[in-house]
C-alpha cells in the first residue's frame, strides 16, 4: 500500500516534468528575443503582425462555420437515431470514427481531386467554395467528437422519455426540440463546439492543402522563418486551447446530471 | 445529388423494415439523418474511395497493378517504415506510461486534486498537437533548447555530441509522445476506474497476491480497452503530419510529408502515384482497426 | 464452553480524528454465525473489514483458532468474503471464478475441477460452470459468489451485507440457502446486515451495533425478547412506547395518559414520582380483555390496516397510539374505526426502558 502510494508518486512527478519542462522552456525561449534580459518583445511582435489578426480572424470564422455545420449535421441525427432509428446506431457510430482513422491529409487529398475545377462539383472553381470545402472538412475532422459529446449528452437526458413525456402534455415538434431538447443538450452541444473550435483554430494539413489564408499554415510560415516569435506563437496556441479545455470543464458542472438512469 | 439521397433512401429502408407499413412518414423518418448520411457520403466516404480507386487506374483511366507495385520503390518503401516506426513507437510509449499515469491518480491513493488537475491538463495537451507542438519541442530540445542547454552547461551533456536531433526518429517520437500520453491518459482513466475495488479485496481474501490478482483479473480486464487506445495512437500518429512538417521540414521522410509533397508539386512525377500512397495510408490504418476489432472480439467474450 | 474460534478483543478503529468502532469484543464459537446488525454507519461494516484484514485496527486483537491475525495481510488470513456488489471477475467464468482460490493457491487442475463442480452442485446451479457472470441474475452471482469463498474451505466466512442488492423474494430464500449451506458445511460465519428480520432468521446469536460499540449480544430471542437498551428495542421489532408515571412503587402502580396500570415486578429501583419509558410489542397486545392478560387500557381504534393472516389496529389511548396485531378470523369482521375499544396485556410482556 504504501509502496504503491511511493511509485504514484514518482510516475507523477516524472510525468509532470516531461510536460512542463516544453512549456517552461517555451516561456523562456519566447522571452528571450531581446539580448541579455527577459522581454515580450516577440509577443509584440506577433500581435501586431497583420498577417497574424488576418489569419487569426480567417480561422476563427471557418471554426464558428465549422461548429454551425456540425451541430445542423450531428444533432438531428443523434436524436432521431435515439428516438426513432436505434437500428442505425451501429452504423452511424462507425461512420463517426472514420475520421480518426482515415488520416486528414487522405480527406482532403480526396477533395482536392473529387471537387476539382472540371468536376460536376467544382468546389476549388472558386475561393468561397474552397472556403465552404475547408469548413466541410473540418467538420469531417470534428465529427467524432461533436457527436460523441451530444449523444452522451442525449443518453444522460433520456430523450425518449422526455419526447414522450412532452408529447402527452400536448407538445408539438417544435416546442418538444426548442424548448424540451435543445435547452437540455445545449451544455453538451456546447462542449463539442469548443472542442471543435480547439481541433480546427491551428489546423495546418487542409488550410495548406486548399491554399488557405489560415492560421496553421501562417504558423508554419514564421516557424521556418524566425527564431523567436514561434514560441510566443506556440504559448498564444497552448493558451487559446486551454481557455476552450477550461470552459468545457466549467460547462459540464452545468450539464444535466443523469436524473431517471444509471447510463 | 438526387442520386445519392436516393441510395440513402434504400440503404435506409432495408435497415428499417417497419418503415414499409408506414411509408406514408418515411420522409419525415429520414429528414433528421438525411444531412447526416449525405454529408458522410459525398464527404468522408466518396473521396476515400476516389482514391482508393485512383490507386488501381492509369492515366489512361483503365485498371492496373502498377501504381501499387510503384510504392515498392525504396524512397516510399523507407518513408512508411519510418512512419510506422515513429506511430508505434510514440504510440506504445504513450499508451505504457498513459496507463502509468492512469494506474497512478486512479489506485495510487495521491490527493484528490492532482486526479483532477491531471484530467484537465491531459485534456488540453491531449489537444495542443501540430504546428504549436512543434515550436515548443524545438525551444526545449532544439540546439539552442532550454533542455539542450541546461544539460549541456549544468551537467556537461551534449546531447548533440552524443547524436540526438530533434530532427530525427527519436526527436519525433518523443514530441508525438506529448499528445499520446495525455490521450492515453483520457480514454483509459474511466477503464481503470471501472475496475472494482470489492475484486480486489476478493481475490485478497482468496489469497491472491497482488501480482497474481493483477495477471489474472486487471490485465485481462483492462487489455481490451489498452490495446483499442494502442491502436487509435497509431493511427493518430501515423496520419499526422502538422508537427512533423513544423519540427522537421522534409528533413524525416514521413509518409505524410511526402504525400503532402506529392499532393503540392508531384513531386514523384506520377498522379496515380498519390492515389496509391493514400491508399496504403488507408490499408494500414484500416488494417491495425481491423486487428483490433478482431482481438476485441476475441478477447471480451465476457463483455455484453 | 470451549475455546472460542474467533476472539475480537478490545477492538478499535479511528480515521483521524473519527472513532468508528470504540472496544468492539466478541467470541464466536466454531461453526456459529453470528450476525452484526445496526443502522448505516454503526461500525458493523469495518469490525468485519478488520476481521478480514482490510483495515488495521487501531488497538486490540483478533485471534482465530488460537493465532492472533491482527498484523496478518487478507491474503494470509484464509477467509472467505462475500460482498454486497457480488464483486465476481467479469473477465472470468462461473466455473473459474470458483476456481479462483483454489488455483493461487495451487491445487492441482483435476482436484480443482472437482471441488468447482461439487460447489456448483451445493449452489445448485450445476449446469451454469462455462456462463459469464453478466449473463446471470443477481441472486445467481450471489450464489456464485458464496461458492467462491468457500471453495478454498477459508477458517471462517465473511458475508458483508449479501443480500441488499436482490429483490425481496430473492432476498428471503437466498437467506435460507446461505443458512443451510452455513450449516452443512459447519463453517464459522459473521453477517453484517441492516435487516433485523434478516438477522433475526438466521442467526445463532447477534450483535447489535450503534454508534461503534455492540449495544447487545444475544440469540435472536433474547434480543427480540429482552433488548437490553433502548436502542436494541427500537431497533429490533416494531415497538409501542408509552410515557408514564410512577404512581405508586410500592404496590407498581403507574399512571399512562391519565389511566392506572399496574404493573407488578417491573419497577425495581423506581421511586413515585419517576418517569418512565415503557414499550410493548404489537403482537403482546390483545384486543378487549384475554385471559392471562392482567393489565388494561381503554381508547379508541383509530385504523384498521387488513394485512392478510394479520389485522394490524391502532388504537388512541389519550393522546398516543398503540399497534396491536390481531390474526385474521374469517367468522369476526375486524373491528370498526371510532368505537371504544380495551386493550390488554400481560403486565410481564411490558419492557421497562431505562
Amino acid at each position: 500500500m504504501k509502496g504503491g502510494r511511493f511509485w504514484a508518486w514518482v510516475v507523477f512527478i516524472l510525468g509532470a516534468a516531461y510536460f512542463f519542462i516544453p512549456l517552461i522552456a517555451t516561456v523562456e525561449f519566447s522571452m528571450r528575443m531581446r539580448r541579455g534580459v527577459y522581454s515580450f518583445d516577440a509577443y509584440q511582435i506577433v500581435l501586431g503582425d497583420p498577417r497574424f489578426q488576418a489569419t487569426f480572424m480567417y480561422s476563427v470564422i471557418a471554426a464558428i462555420f465549422t461548429i454551425i455545420l456540425g451541430v445542423l449535421i450531428v444533432v438531428p441525427a443523434a436524436y432521431w437515431i435515439r428516438l426513432r432509428l436505434p437500428q442505425l446506431r451501429p452504423v452511424v457510430e462507425f461512420i463517426t470514427l472514420l475520421p480518426l482513422v482515415i488520416p486528414a491529409i487522405v480527406i482532403v487529398f480526396g477533395y482536392i481531386r473529387m471537387y476539382g475545377s472540371n468536376s460536376p462539383l467544382p468546389f476549388l472553381a472558386s475561393d468561397m467554395g474552397t472556403n465552404a470545402l475547408l469548413v466541410i472538412g473540418y467538420a469531417m475532422l470534428a465529427l467524432p467528437y461533436m457527436y460523441r459529446a451530444v449523444d452522451t449528452g442525449l443518453r444522460t437526458i433520456d430523450v425518449r422519455t422526455l419526447t414522450e413525456a412532452a408529447q402527452i402534455l400536448g407538445a408539438g415538434w417544435g416546442t418538444i426540440i426548442g424548448r424540451v431538447i435543445l435547452p437540455n443538450v445545449l451544455i453538451a452541444v456546447l462542449s463539442g463546439a469548443f472542442l471543435t473550435f480547439a481541433i480546427v483554430i491551428g489546423e495546418f494539413t487542409m488550410a495548406s492543402l486548399l491554399n488557405r489564408p489560415a492560421f496553421g499554415p501562417y504558423l508554419q510560415n514564421i516557424g521556418a522563418n524566425r527564431a523567436y516569435e514561434p514560441a510566443a506563437l506556440a504559448i498564444i496556441a497552448f493558451v487559446i486551447t486551454w481557455g476552450c479545455m477550461s470552459v468545457i470543464q466549467v460547462l459540464s458542472r452545468f450539464a444535466p446530471k443523469s436524473a431517471n438512469r444509471p447510463n | 445529388m438526387t442520386d445519392l439521397s436516393l441510395s440513402n433512401q434504400t440503404i435506409a429502408g432495408k435497415a428499417a423494415p417497419p418503415a414499409e407499413a408506414r411509408s406514408l412518414r418515411l420522409p419525415t423518418q429520414w429528414l433528421g439523418v438525411a444531412p447526416f448520411f449525405i454529408f458522410a457520403i459525398m464527404f468522408l466516404i466518396l473521396p476515400t474511395l476516389y482514391l482508393m480507386l485512383g490507386a488501381f487506374q492509369n492515366d489512361a483511366g483503365e485498371f492496373t497493378f502498377e501504381n501499387i507495385v510503384a510504392l515498392g520503390q525504396p524512397s516510399i518503401v523507407a518513408a512508411y517504415w519510418i512512419s510506422i516506426k515513429v506511430s508505434l513507437a510514440s504510440a506504445l510509449i504513450g499508451a505504457f506510461a498513459g496507463l502509468a499515469i492512469a494506474i497512478a491518480i486512479v489506485r495510487g491513493g495521491l490527493p484528490n486534486w492532482i486526479r483532477s488537475a491531471t484530467l484537465t491538463f491531459s485534456g488540453v495537451a491531449s489537444n495542443f498537437a501540430g504546428v504549436p507542438l512543434a515550436f515548443a519541442f524545438l525551444a526545449t530540445l532544439g540546439r539552442l533548447g532550454l533542455a539542450t542547454v541546461i544539460l549541456n552547461t549544468v551537467f556537461g551533456l551534449n546531447i548533440y555530441a552524443h547524436g540526438f536531433n530533434i530532427l530525427s526518429f527519436w526527436g519525433l517520437t518523443l514530441t508525438y509522445v506529448y499528445f499520446q500520453i495525455p490521450l492515453m491518459v483520457v480514454i483509459i482513466t474511466p477503464a481503470i476506474d471501472g475496475l472494482k475495488k470489492e475484486w480486489g479485496e476478493a481475490a485478497a481474501t482468496l489469497g491472491a497476491t497482488t501480482a497474481q490478482y493483477w495477471r489474472m483479473v486487471v490485465i485481462p480486464v483492462i487489455w481490451p480497452s489498452f490495446l483499442g487506445t494502442v491502436i487509435l495512437l497509431f493511427a493518430n500518429a501515423f496520419g499526422a503530419i502538422a508537427t512533423a512538417y513544423a519540427l522537421t521540414g522534409s528533413s524525416l521522410n514521413i509518409v505524410p510529408i511526402l504525400l503532402y509533397a506529392q499532393i503540392r508539386g508531384d513531386v514523384l512525377h506520377n498522379p496515380h502515384l498519390g492515389y496509391a500512397i493514400a491508399f496504403g495510408m488507408i490499408v494500414i490504418t484500416g488494417l491495425a482497426n481491423v486487428f483490433y476489432i478482431w482481438f476485441r472480439t476475441r478477447s471480451e467474450r465476457w463483455l455484453k | 464452553m470451549a475455546e472460542p474460534f474467533l476472539s475480537i478483543q478490545h477492538v478499535r478503529k479511528s480515521f483521524g480524528a473519527t472513532t468508528v468502532v470504540e472496544d468492539f469484543n466478541l467470541d464466536v464459537e466454531p461453526g456459529e454465525f453470528v450476525s452484526f446488525l445496526g443502522p448505516s454507519g454503526c461500525g458493523k461494516t469495518t469490525v468485519l473489514r478488520m476481521v478480514a484484514g482490510f483495515e488495521e485496527p487501531s488497538a486490540g486483537k483478533i485471534v482465530v483458532a488460537g493465532k492472533d491475525i491482527t498484523r496478518l495481510k487478507p491474503n494470509q488470513r484464509n477467509v472467505g468474503m462475500v460482498f454486497q456488489a457480488y464483486a465476481l471477475f467479469p473477465n472470468l467464468t462461473v466455473a473459474q471464478n470458483i476456481a479462483f482460490g483454489l488455483k493461487v493457491a495451487g491445487m492441482p487442475k483435476a482436484d480443482a475441477d472437482r471441488r468447482v463442480a461439487e460447489m456448483l452442485d451445493i449452489i445448485k446451479l450445476p449446469q451454469m460452470g462455462d456462463r459469464y457472470p453478466y449473463q446471470l441474475s443477481g441472486g445467481q452471482q450471489q450464489r456464485i459468489a458464496l461458492a467462491r469463498a468457500i471453495a478454498p474451505k477459508p477458517k471462517l466466512l465473511l458475508l458483508d451485507e449479501p443480500l441488499s442488492a436482490l429483490d425481496a423474494k430473492v432476498r428471503v430464500s437466498l437467506r435460507e440457502e446461505i443458512r443451510s449451506i452455513q450449516k452443512k458445511l459447519g463453517i464459522t460465519t459473521i453477517f453484517v446486515t441492516h435487516d433485523q428480520e434478516e438477522a433475526l432468521s438466521i442467526s445463532d446469536r447477534i450483535a447489535v451495533m450503534y454508534g461503534g460499540k455492540a449495544e447487545q449480544v444475544g440469540t435472536p430471542f433474547e434480543i427480540y425478547n429482552r433488548p437490553a437498551t433502548k436502542f436494541v428495542a427500537n431497533f429490533v421489532g416494531t415497538l409501542n412506547v408509552l410515557e408514564g408515571t410512577v404512581t405508586d412503587a410500592a404496590s407498581g402502580t403507574v399512571r399512562v395518559n391519565s389511566q392506572e396500570v399496574a404493573l407488578k415486578g417491573k419497577l425495581n429501583g423506581s421511586k413515585s414520582g419517576d418517569t418512565l419509558s415503557l414499550a410493548l410489542r404489537p403482537e403482546a397486545i390483545s384486543l378487549g380483555r384475554q385471559p392471562g392478560r392482567d393489565s388494561s387500557l381503554s381508547g379508541e381504534i383509530a385504523e384498521v390496516h387488513f394485512l392478510g393472516s394479520v389485522i394490524r389496529v391502532r388504537v388512541g389511548i389519550g393522546g398516543s397510539t398503540v399497534s396491536l396485531d390481531t390474526f385474521n378470523s374469517p367468522a369476526t369482521p375486524p373491528p370498526a374505526v371510532g368505537e371504544k375499544a380495551e386493550i390488554s396485556f400481560a403486565s410481564s410482556d411490558m419492557l421497562v426502558l431505562h
